[in-house]
């Protein structure tokens, strides 16, 4: 092989663990031009690039790298934008681990070519250096497509067919478009000023954006149907589950998404600055293993607390979190009480949670997930004091549009059913994608599905054929 | 941003709100609420719809905390940041039954579109309305024009009835054939309303008023309990069956932020008035 493969990605510098604890700077500071260019001739640019067949939405991964390898930083961005609308976060959030990366070539024998961060490089460079400017609309084709929820899935749907000439409004439900990306994933993982640049951008090219719009109640999914040709329904996974687990509505006790919307939506961590508030808690439990408890977890130990315990019921290895967040998690000092079960959060005369009840696990047979399933161990219940403990189980889409829609074909979990080559649901006119059909899942997926309907869509409204 | 029609004071303390929306009054109903942010900074609060047209809605409010302080002093022309809705399960419609309906402070206003859905459904409605004195009762005409019968109780008897309103409500079911009663105002109100008719079997729907951050159903923090299960305030409710309802976790929810209400009042008002 003429060129010598340097055999570890290039390092990204990060602050330092024990500072940014207590700050909401983003950790990762980033690639420098050089260091980019430096990673970028890692790849080895393959004929048969497979790295592309592991991104949900096809990136031309080696032509962009390529680019960055010869400094075209402006080629490169614009590359990256032929395929994806939200390049600066999904360079952040997106697990290339499991995606791109894990099947990059180099990954047989060395590190994976560092494509994540690579993307992020692309799309920050263009911030500090000017957008590119916004594309030529096409013509208006007349027809009016109406996008319920402003999650990445619906920024996806709207980026695809304003580009077709279609009149594209979105319905948010929230005071901030963005879903998860900003009332979910906090302030030092994704920073919120690049969403809201990413929204700018549809706004610019002509999207019209209406928050404060609670689709099923201020108007339904019929009612709009008067008025728009087609609806994408892509409304996320917004109900929070709980363990059903006595003590469990004691003060003190959060589900996730409660603890995430103060939080990062409502600026509670700049309270009294901003008026909601948030409890403070000094001994913290979060339970679950997946990206939102490692999240919760991060922004208990900002919001000051002494410990923070994640409690998650089976071992380390089966946690669903991306690697980079456990492991970021870690260096903070987040204390991981593995094959451990809250049973029962005990409450002192206020009402307030005092101590959480636990039970030792050990795995035992794989279960349908593939997983080894966690069995309690009988008799190994200990108690622990806590002040605040947090719900991070997961979610399952919300049922007002289902209970509002009674033509929609609603799965057992209360998720969507779509057929999947084109994002159709039973219902005419309507498309849906993203966590609402998958339960909570990725945002790259949710983008993915975006694009899929957005196709399927397009040939609808030009060829009036469901 | 969504701009204000007028902010007036209509008893001490107590304000009526109307925002300018030509949105929510399309599938309002009774017993619906909208979500306010006074501005960028400010929480997202819940608050009774009573009344609404094809221009606006309006609220009435009692001040009492940062958000609610923020309402009451703005001026028409204002903007506030968020205004969302209509939210929350509709009254439930019933239709030829007799109904006493019963509010205090800001549920006195909260009351006024359930009389005229129950009203327009061909239900006998006695309403009653509570206060600590005279001065801060309101809405007696608007409230009227939907009675069949129309008490005020006073504690310190300065207008109509001296006394509480279970005292009143006790010789009143025991005289009158009761089909159910219905309730808005603040907690005490609603709980003491539910343990008065509890005896009586008499179905009795309350509003209740947990804390909410989205009102979506989104983050959970409004659960209460109600016969035993978990449910979500502001979309499995806001009325619920009083006599079903677990009042003490309830009490306790609502106090989780006292301590920093109070502190952000003073941080409101220092940065306000200095
Ligand atoms: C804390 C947390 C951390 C995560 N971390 C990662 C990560 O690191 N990497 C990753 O890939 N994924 C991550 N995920 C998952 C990812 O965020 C989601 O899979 C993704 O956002 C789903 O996108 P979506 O467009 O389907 O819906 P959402 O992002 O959920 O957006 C849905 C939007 O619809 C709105 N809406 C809901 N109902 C209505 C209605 N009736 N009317 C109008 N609007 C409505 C909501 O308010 C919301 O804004 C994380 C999730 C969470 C909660
Ligand atoms: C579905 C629903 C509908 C509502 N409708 C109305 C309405 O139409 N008009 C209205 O004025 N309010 C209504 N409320 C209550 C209102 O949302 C709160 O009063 C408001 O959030 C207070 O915010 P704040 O920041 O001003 O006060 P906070 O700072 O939150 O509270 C200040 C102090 O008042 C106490 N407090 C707060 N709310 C109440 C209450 N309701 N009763 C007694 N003490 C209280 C707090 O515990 C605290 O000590 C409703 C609540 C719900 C859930
Ligand atoms: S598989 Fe890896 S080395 Fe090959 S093109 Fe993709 S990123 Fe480059
Ligand atoms: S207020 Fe958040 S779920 Fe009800």
């Amino acid at each position: 092989m003429a060129k010598k493969i340097i055999p570890k990605k290039t390092p990204m510098r990060e602050q330092p663990p024990k500072e940014r604890a207590k700050n909401y700077d983003e950790v990762p500071y980033g690639y420098s031009e050089k260091e980019a260019m430096q990673e970028a001739r890692r790849c080895l640019q393959c004929k048969k690039p497979i790295c592309i067949k592991g991104c949900p939405v096809e990136i031309d991964i080696p032509g962009f790298i390529r680019f960055i390898a010869e400094g075209n930083f402006r080629g490169a961005i614009e590359k990256l934008k032929e395929k994806n609308v939200l390049p600066a976060v999904c360079g952040r959030v997106c697990p290339q681990e499991d995606q791109c990366e894990k099947i990059c070539v180099l990954a047989k024998k060395f590190e994976p070519v560092a494509i994540g961060r690579l993307e992020r490089f692309a799309a920050d460079w263009e911030r500090a250096h000017g957008e590119s400017s916004v594309p030529k609309i096409p013509r208006s084709t007349g027809k009016k497509v109406a996008i319920i929820g402003a999650g990445p899935g619906g920024l996806t749907v709207a980026g695809d067919l304003i580009m077709q000439g279609h009149a594209v409004t979105i319905f948010e439900a929230l005071h901030k478009p963005g879903g998860v990306l900003v009332y979910g994933i906090p302030e030092f993982r994704l920073p919120k000023a690049i969403v809201y640049r990413e929204v700018d951008y549809l706004v610019k090219c002509g999207v019209a954006l209406i928050v404060d719009f609670i689709v099923g109640k201020t108007a339904t999914i019929d009612q709009l149907l008067r008025d728009f040709d087609a609806v994408y329904i892509g409304t996320g996974a917004g109900l929070p589950w709980f363990m059903n687990i006595p003590g469990e509505n004691l003060n003190g006790v959060y589900s996730a998404n409660e603890y995430l919307t103060r939080s990062n939506l409502m600026k509670a961590y700049l309270f009294p600055e901003y008026d909601t508030p948030i409890v403070r808690g000094k001994r913290v439990a979060v339970i679950g293993g997946g990206n939102v408890a490692m999240d919760c977890a991060r922004t208990a130990l900002r919001l000051g607390a002494d410990e923070v315990h994640n409690v998650y019921r089976r071992s380390r290895k089966e946690m669903p979190a991306r690697e980079e967040e456990i492991h970021h998690a870690e260096e903070e000092g987040i204390i991981f009480d593995i094959l451990t079960l809250p049973v029962k959060y005990i409450g002192n005369e206020n009402n307030w949670v005092k101590e959480m009840e636990c039970i030792k696990m050990k795995l035992g047979e794989p279960d349908a997930s593939g997983r080894r399933r966690p069995v309690p161990i009988d008799g190994s219940n200990f108690i622990t004091p806590i002040d605040t403990a947090i719900c991070a189980i997961g979610q399952s889409p919300n049922p007002l549009i289902p209970q509002t829609t009674p033509d929609l074909k609603i799965g057992k979990w209360g998720n969507i059913e779509i057929d999947s080559e084109t994002g159709k649901t039973s219902k005419k006119g309507c498309w849906a994608g993203g966590d609402v059909v998958r339960g909570g899942a990725t945002v790259i997926l949710a983008m993915g599905d975006g694009r899929v309907a957005a196709r399927s869509m397009h040939e609808y409204l030009t060829t009036g054929v469901w | 941003m969504y701009r204000i029609l007028k902010r007036e004071q209509i008893v001490p303390n107590i304000h009526l709100l109307v925002v300018e929306s030509e949105l929510i009054h399309k599938n309002a109903q009774a017993g619906e609420f909208v979500v306010v942010r006074a501005d960028e900074r400010g929480e997202r609060i819940p608050l009774n719809l009573v009344d609404w047209d094809s221009r606006s809605v309006s609220m009435i409010f009692m001040a009492l905390g940062t958000s609610t302080y923020k309402l009451a002093a703005l001026k028409v022309g204002d903007e506030i940041a968020t205004l969302a809705g209509p939210l929350g399960k509709p009254t439930e419609k019933v239709q030829g039954k007799n109904i006493v309906c019963i509010g205090g402070c800001y549920g006195i206003g909260a009351l006024y579109p359930a009389i005229r859905m129950f009203k327009e459904n061909k239900n006998h409605i006695t309403t009653i309305i509570e206060a600590r004195s005279g001065l801060l009762l309101y809405w007696q005409e608007e409230l009227r024009k939907y009675s069949d019968d129309f008490y005020e109780i006073t504690r310190d008897g300065s207008r109509g009835f001296k006394g509480h309103v279970n005292d009143f409500l006790i010789n009143y079911i025991k005289k009158n054939k009761t089909d159910m009663v219905y309730v808005q105002g603040c907690t005490y109100l609603t709980y003491l309303v539910s343990q008065t008719t509890r005896p009586f079997n008499v179905k009795t729907i309350v509003g209740l008023n947990p804390i909410m951050v989205d009102a979506t159903g989104m983050c959970g923090v409004c659960r209460v309990i109600v016969g035993g299960e978990t449910k979500f305030g502001c979309v499995d409710g806001p009325e619920f069956d009083g006599h079903q309802v677990d009042w003490d976790t309830l009490l306790a929810r609502r106090r989780v932020y006292l301590d920093k209400e109070r502190y952000s009042l003073s941080f409101y008002e220092c940065e306000r008035y200095g």
